[in-house]
This record gives C-alpha cells, sequence and structure tokens, in this order.
C-alpha cells in the first residue's frame, strides 16, 4: 500500500476543490428555473462562477473546507490502524498544501494547532466486506450548513408531527423552513428517520454519498424525498434565502430500525458547496477509479 | 445594479432598497467576533483605521505571503453574521459605519440601527470564496494580527466590483424578514393546520 498516502492526499484534493458532477448538473438545472435578472439568478450565477475556479486553480471551492469524514468500505483484511495513520497523515499534508483550511479547533482550550488532526479529527467510519475491492469516500461537512441540522423527536405536538410518514414530512419542511438561506442553500438534505440521537445524524450523514440523481429503492421513502424537493422549492426561500424557486437541490431518506420509546427524525443540511468525492484504490493503495 | 465606492455617503445608503444588487469598489475592513466584542466592551481601534463612511466584511479569509513577501488573499468568503448581533448595532453608531458585508443576515437590532444611523447589510453568496478572493485587489494593511490572530485581525484591503445584495436597507426593511415570513406562510398551505 505504498501509495496510499499520495492517494488520499489526491482524494481531498479533489473533494476540496470539484464539485461533484451529479451536484455540479442539478445546479445548472436549477439555473434555467430561476427567471433572468433575480437576485437568485445571479447568486446561482456567482456559484457557477466560483465552481469553474476553484476546479481550474486547484483550490478550495469555500474557505470553510468543513469537518473531514472518511468513508471506508474495507475488503477484510485490511489493517485499519495502519490506514488510519495515513488518513491523519495525508489530512495534515493536505493542510499544508491549502487543500483543507487549518480549521479544527480544541473545544476546550480554543487552540488551533493548524493540523486538522485531534480527538475526533478527522472521523473515519469503516464498514467491512467480503469483496476484495477498497473503497474510499469523503465528505467535508461545511460548519455553517452542520449548524442548520435538526433533530426532531416525535410526536411534535407543536408541528402536529406524529409518528407516521407524514409527521415525518412535517418536522423535515420545519427544518428547511428554520434554515431559510443560512446553511448557503440551495441545499442538500440527508435524513435518517429513526435509530437513536446519535446513529441518527450518522446515518442522516451517509445519505450525502447517495448521488443526487438515484432512486430510493423503498417506494415511500422515495416518494417522501420527491415531495419534500418539490414543497420546499415552493416555499420561495431560493438560494441564499434571497427569494427564488430552488430551495433545495435534493433529499435523501434512510430508514432504520428505532426502540419502541423513542422516535427521532435527524435531518443534517448539506451547503451548495457539497464536498464529496470518492475512489477505489488498488493493492497499491493506487486510484484506480472515481466513484463520482 | 448599482455601483457604490468608499467612503459611502449617508445619502447614498438611503438611496438604497432592499433587493438591490451593487458592486462595491474601495476599502473594506474584515472583523469577525473578537474584533467586536473587543469594539463593543469600548477597545480602540488601532491608530490608521476609520470605519467613517466605511465597511465591516464578516470574514476570516486565507491569506498566504507570497514569493516577493506581499499579502495575498486566496479565499475570501463570508461568515455568518448572526454572531454579531450583540455588538453590530453599537459598533454601527459609534464608528458611522455604513455598510457590514456578511451572511445569512442579522436581527432586529441591526436592522433598528441602519434605519436609525444609516447603514445597509449587504449579503455577499455564501461558499463563494475564489470569486470573491478574485476582488480584492490589494491587502493594504493588517492589524491586531498577533492580539486575534490570523481569521480575526482586521485585513484592510482593496476590493473592485464585489458583489452583493442589500438584504437590509436604511428604511426598515429585512429581506430575510420578509422571505421567512412569506415561506412560513405558503408552508402552512402545505400542512394541514395543527388541531388543537
Ligand atoms: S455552509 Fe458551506 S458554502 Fe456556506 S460557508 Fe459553510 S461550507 Fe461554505
Amino acid at each position: 500500500m505504498h501509495s496510499l498516502l499520495e492517494s488520499l492526499i489526491e482524494i481531498i484534493r479533489r473533494t476540496s476543490a470539484e464539485i461533484p458532477d451529479d451536484v455540479h448538473q442539478a445546479i445548472l438545472k436549477s439555473l434555467e428555473n430561476e427567471k433572468k435578472g433575480t437576485i437568485a439568478a445571479s447568486a446561482l450565477n456567482i456559484i457557477e462562477r466560483n465552481i469553474e475556479l476553484a476546479k481550474r486553480k486547484s483550490q478550495p471551492i469555500c474557505q470553510d473546507t468543513g469537518s473531514v469524514l472518511f468513508y471506508v468500505d474495507a475488503p477484510i483484511g485490511l489493517d485499519q490502524v495502519a490506514f488510519e495513520e495515513t488518513a491523519r497523515e495525508a489530512v495534515k499534508q493536505a493542510t499544508k498544501k491549502g487543500y483543507l483550511r487549518q480549521n479544527s479547533v480544541d473545544s476546550l482550550t480554543g487552540k488551533n494547532d493548524g493540523t486538522n488532526c485531534g480527538p475526533g479529527a478527522p472521523t473515519l467510519h469503516f464498514h467491512q466486506h467480503r469483496g476484495s475491492e477498497l473503497r474510499v469516500r469523503l465528505v467535508l461537512k461545511g460548519g455553517g450548513c452542520e449548524n442548520v441540522g435538526a433533530q426532531y423527536s416525535l410526536p411534535d405536538e407543536g408541528l402536529g408531527a406524529n409518528r407516521d410518514l407524514d409527521g415525518c414530512r412535517r418536522v423535515i419542511l420545519d427544518a428547511v423552513l428554520q434554515a431559510q438561506g443560512k446553511g448557503c442553500g440551495p441545499g442538500i438534505l440527508g435524513v435518517c428517520i429513526g435509530g437513536d440521537r446519535a446513529t441518527g445524524f450518522e446515518w442522516s450523514k451517509t445519505q450525502f454519498l447517495r448521488r443526487l440523481e438515484d432512486v430510493n429503492p423503498v417506494p415511500e421513502l422515495a416518494a417522501l424525498e420527491q415531495e419534500i424537493v418539490k414543497t420546499a422549492n415552493d416555499l420561495g426561500i431560493g438560494p441564499m434565502g434571497f427569494g427564488g424557486s430552488t430551495t433545495l437541490l435534493g433529499c435523501k431518506i434512510c430508514a432504520v430500525n428505532r426502540v419502541p420509546a423513542s422516535y427521532f427524525v435527524s435531518v443534517s443540511y448539506m451547503c451548495w458547496a457539497y464536498r464529496r468525492q470518492g475512489a477505489t484504490l488498488d493493492a497499491d493503495g493506487r486510484i484506480a477509479g472515481w466513484l463520482y | 445594479m448599482t455601483l457604490l465606492s468608499t467612503p459611502i455617503t449617508e445619502e447614498t445608503i438611503r438611496s438604497l432598497r432592499v433587493g438591490d444588487e451593487v458592486a462595491l469598489t474601495g476599502i473594506v475592513f474584515t472583523g469577525r467576533d473578537a474584533i467586536h466584542k473587543y469594539l463593543h466592551e469600548g477597545g480602540a481601534l488601532p491608530p490608521g483605521v476609520s470605519l467613517k463612511g466605511g465597511v465591516i466584511y464578516h470574514c476570516g479569509p486565507v491569506v498566504i505571503k507570497d514569493a516577493s513577501g506581499a499579502w495575498k488573499v486566496v479565499a475570501a468568503g463570508p461568515t455568518t453574521s448572526t454572531r454579531e448581533e450583540p455588538y453590530q448595532w453599537q459598533i454601527i453608531r459609534d464608528h458611522g459605519v455604513r455598510g457590514v458585508i456578511g451572511k445569512g443576515g442579522m436581527g432586529p437590532k441591526t436592522q433598528q440601527a441602519c434605519k436609525e444611523y444609516g447603514c445597509v447589510y449587504l449579503h455577499a453568496v455564501g461558499g463563494a470564496a475564489q470569486v470573491l478572493a478574485e476582488c480584492v485587489q490589494k491587502v493594504r494593511d493588517v492589524y491586531f494580527l498577533e492580539k486575534f490572530g490570523s481569521p480575526e485581525a482586521i485585513w484592510e484591503l482593496e476590493v473592485v466590483k464585489f458583489p452583493a445584495v442589500v438584504t437590509i436597507d436604511a428604511h426598515g426593511r429585512s429581506l430575510h424578514e420578509e422571505v421567512f415570513k412569506a415561506s412560513a406562510s405558503a408552508l402552512s398551505r402545505h400542512v394541514q393546520p395543527v388541531a388543537h
């Protein structure tokens, strides 16, 4: 695996500087939908220019390069300890090269040692599988959009949300309303129905690994995803909260089991600067192909 | 598109309305949490800095020194403004600030100060770090670099045609308030009313 370090640095660079194609297509499509000459269209035009510029200059799309979240699908036998050590080193080097901003702060002292490494940073999720492929995905999750995420415990009397799909719909739409443009919309939602307070947000974030155009295999959830996007775009919040017809570019929902006493709906918000990439690595740790 | 250049007069500011697009040329001073709190607590501006008729930019830019030793801004998007809501009104009042650039909007105290003293809130496109960095022609100076650290320091930036939208004007209007109300009422048409 002597190429692993180099490959991980390249995955970080590409994630930070290049918007994945599925999201880029959605932004271009939304630009067609906004009325010409509006401030919503202007904002999307600037976003589009920014995407081009970041890619051309190989520099961060947004200066908040976010929390660094790795998702690793590992064949049985991968040395996870060694992988994690290499990933930390990759993060340090990517920070030195300017692909990541010095973005990780000690929560007690407020100190920033400039490495982006510390307790809980970066975060790695390992998932073993019986195949031979090693897949590494990376999400850089910005702070502004993380701050508008929300977790609801159903029933929620104020919102009239019972423990059913209509209740889920109500709280998800409430999250969109409360977020307005503050999460640098247009946004993409990752939602988990069920789980506990911790796993709910873990699962909601894994929804960001899905391609925007995929169709949820669970028909009820597929319908709910579509309805949320349609209704959200009817609310007139628009890009940056300027008003307009693009509030969400997508919504991805999963459902996991819960205990009978709890019914959580966890909503994660991703800004337009949707940084997610991934690659398959060969036995030497070289990039064999890109996943998005 | 309205072209603005610093220093800005009260008359120009009062001619702006919510929803106007502006392109700002001149000097902006960055300022975020540390400097707002410092000024609020009565701290003095460093010699050479005057905010009179000036513009504060809520931004922690990424700045590097190029080969010749000159500062260069490589990323300069806005940061969330609401964190300065407790302090901003007073800084507008005491320092004659005419424009505040940021993202996400601000609350009623700032809205009131904009109306009373003649100031506007200019919303830049959040996340557009590269486009906005291109508008920065030059770093004129930096203040409080040691005291507050790079992102929190006051960077005096020369900008050309920096794009933003007036979302709080000097007439008491706030686009954020209006969009929130309109979207809440649109949402109420999509969900059955709650039976109490
Ligand atoms: S929410 Fe996203 S686009 Fe906005 S500042 Fe944060 S990371 Fe950048």
